[in-house]
């Protein structure tokens, strides 16, 4: 479905992902561990299309369609949709209206608000004094009305309280296994995601088929994510660079 | 003492107001005070109705307290629906008040400029409301000053009182008829708030872009007084020029005035507030926000603290949506005494392209995501407006083509 091809990307005048690829396969979720400042949120951001991330070289393509040059909305047309990790203030845009023109008036707010205790919240402007936890709620109200087949999510535990994490985790295991709203893609196999996470809790809730680690700015590693996991709660990320730079060197002495 | 006034008000008639472009008042005519009077607003032509409608002003008596229509310089239409209050033309309220002459051109100075010495001078009518005293006025009075045949100057001159323990609320919506192709409205407005009154004051303008505006406006409020403006002009306009001044003389005063402007290419937008605070306890806040979509905005605004233990707020924020537009924001802080609190916010730029793809990650276009930031922006200044007045707004808002050229 998503496919990321030598990508290179810069950001505020600095070269941050070099030469990345990776895949995710349609009906499966993919995770992406790594580092502080190894790139994940770059990655994402890049997906989605934001102007601050520009592609230096490389392609991404989605479904067969090279989206590399596409913007933002027609991205979200296309299936694809973001939790971001620190979302801008929009004051005086309030969280309601924003949910509503998001569903394309399709939505009740109101409802889904209530079943992810936000009702207070819809009256507000969309992210101004919300804390940590709250964002991620808003976060998901929206892909909710959204109703994407490519979900990004960046960070989706962190700052959010253990009770919390079950909520935030069954509702992305509903919108991943939700009916797809998009023609053309394959109702059988769900929807795809790409979950950036440092905890590995949200894998309690969704079955990931695939993990990637990153390392600055490009992959360094790929496999079960619940090995990875396991790996790096166990050794840190150190030892994956050092994996990494074993298997080069390795892969030289080879040729 | 009169003819002193008088006097001054002749001396000043040359004399060139201290901000915006200066008019010359020759090329216009008087406008009529001849028109003929109306039972009912209802009775207004369709299309006429419409234009008061896009001020805010529904032509209908209906949940108002009082209705009021001024015609070029012809009052129209005056009656009075509620309790409480009193609502008559300028010109008879000071037949029947004798006291109101010590009131007149108390608040603005005739000789301040040439658009008060001329209106001084032709003797300019306009509205007499007055809440009585202890009186909590339910609904809204109604006010409308129409411009309505081409060429023509208006003058208004209004006196609002607020008595003691008095509440209500008024709207003025200002309006040009769509054949006036040049005009020009200078407006007095000369607010009295007595000891613990309560008026919420909302004006609304809709001209078109032929039509020159100087209002002047003075509030002077006793103690524990609470005055609230609400200033919106969405439509284009040629130029405006604006400063209400709120003179807060008694202790524990509140003022608030919230403005939201949008410059269209070719308007000219000079507009400020001002709050001096002379007693203790008061409190003021001015919050203005502009956009600009190819015309000039100045906002300005003035904090004067007279008085310890004074809290004064000022915020201007402007939006630039055009290469050609202009935004121009003078915050002042003036304080006579150590012990106040004035803080001021201004910022002027474009729209945050984060928060446009933001929601365009949602699957809205481009433009779509910049009205609704823009609707936020503007919805900011106007949230103290009146419920019943929302959804004029919300659809002049909606209405506003926000893109910018
Ligand atoms: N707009 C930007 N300007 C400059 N540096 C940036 C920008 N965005 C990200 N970076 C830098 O790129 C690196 C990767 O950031 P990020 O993708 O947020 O990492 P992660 O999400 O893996 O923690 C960091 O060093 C960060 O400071
Ligand atoms: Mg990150």
């Amino acid at each position: 479905m998503l496919e990321i091809e030598n990508l290179t990307v810069e950001a505020g005048g600095r070269e941050i992902l070099h030469d990345l690829s990776l895949n995710v396969m349609s009906g499966y979720t993919t995770v992406l561990f790594g580092p502080n400042g190894s790139g994940k949120s770059t990655l994402l951001m890049t997906i989605m299309g934001f102007s601050g991330f520009k592609v230096k070289s490389g392609r991404i393509i989605l479904n067969g369609e090279d989206i590399t040059d596409l913007p933002v909305n027609e991205r979200a047309k296309r299936g694809i949709g973001m939790m971001m990790q620190r979302p801008p203030n929009l004051i005086g845009v309030r969280l309601k209206d924003l949910v509503q023109v998001t569903g394309k008036g399709k939505v009740d707010p109101v409802a889904l608000a209530e079943d992810l205790n936000m009702s207070a919240f819809l009256d507000r402007d969309v992210n101004v004094g919300f804390s940590g936890g709250e964002i991620k709620r808003s976060e998901i109200l929206q892909l909710e009305a959204q109703g994407p087949c490519l979900l990004l999510l960046d960070e989706p535990e962190s700052g959010v309280d253990l009770v919390s994490i079950e909520k935030l985790g069954v509702k992305v295991h509903e919108l991943l296994q939700g009916p797809s709203h998009c023609a053309g893609w394959r109702q059988r196999s769900g929807k795809a995601a790409l979950i950036i996470t440092h905890t590995g809790q949200i894998l309690d809730y969704v079955e990931a088929d695939r993990g990637y680690v990153m390392c600055n700015g490009t992959v360094a590693c790929s496999g079960n994510p619940r090995e990875l996991l396991g790996e790096i709660r166990k050794m840190g990320y150190n030892e994956c660079i050092r994996c990494k730079m074993n298997r080069s060197n390795l892969i030289r002495e080879i040729a | 003492m009169t003819s002193d006034q008088e006097r001054r008000a002749k001396e000043a008639l040359r004399k060139e107001a201290s901000f915006g472009e200066d008019i010359d008042l020759e090329e216009y005519e008087e406008g009529s005070r001849e028109l003929s009077t109306l039972e009912s607003l209802e009775d207004l032509p369709q299309d006429t109705q419409r234009t008061m409608l896009d001020a805010g002003i529904e032509p209908s008596d209906k949940g108002k307290a009082g209705n009021f229509l001024l015609m070029d310089n012809t009052v129209v239409h005056s009656a009075i629906m509620g309790s409480g209050v009193e609502l008559m033309p300028l010109s008879r309220a000071l037949k029947v008040h004798d006291w109101l002459k010590d009131y007149i051109w108390k608040a603005v100075q005739p000789d301040t400029d040439k658009y008060t010495a001329e209106s001084y001078l032709q003797k300019a009518d306009g509205y007499f409301i007055r809440a009585l005293p202890g009186a909590k006025v339910s609904m809204p009075v109604q006010t409308c000053l129409l411009l309505k045949n081409r060429n023509s100057k208006q003058y208004v001159h209004n006196v609002l009182v607020a008595e003691e323990g008095s509440e209500f609320e008024v709207v003025t919506g200002c309006a040009t008829s769509r054949e006036v192709e040049k005009g020009l409205h200078l407006g007095i407005s000369e607010f009295y708030l007595k000891k613990g009154s309560k008026l919420s004051f909302t004006m609304i303008h809709n001209w078109s872009e032929f039509i020159g505006v100087r209002p002047r406006s003075a509030i002077v409020m006793e103690e524990g007084a609470t005055y609230i403006n609400n200033y919106v002009a969405l439509k284009p306009v040629k130029n405006i020029q604006t400063y209400p001044t709120a003179h807060m003389n008694g202790r524990n005063g509140v003022c608030r005035f919230n403005s939201v402007a949008v410059a269209h290419p070719g308007s000219t937008m000079d507009m400020g507030s001002r709050a001096v605070l002379n007693a203790e306890g008061c409190k003021a806040e001015l919050i203005s926000r502009t956009i600009t979509t190819g015309g000039t905005v100045i906002a300005r605004g003035h904090l004067v603290g007279n008085s310890k233990n004074i809290k004064a707020h000022l915020e201007c924020k402007g939006l630039i949506l055009s290469d050609q537009g202009v935004q121009i924001a003078i915050p002042e802080l003036e304080a006579h005494v150590p012990d106040v609190e004035m803080t001021h916010e201004a910022a002027v730029g474009k729209i945050a392209q984060d928060q446009v793809e933001y929601i365009m990650s949602r699957g809205m276009t481009e433009e779509e995501a910049v009205g609704m930031i823009v609707r936020g922006f503007l919805d900011v200044g106007i949230r103290g407006i009146p419920e019943h007045l929302r959804a004029e707004i919300d659809k002049a808002l909606k209405e506003t083509d926000v893109r910018g050229m």
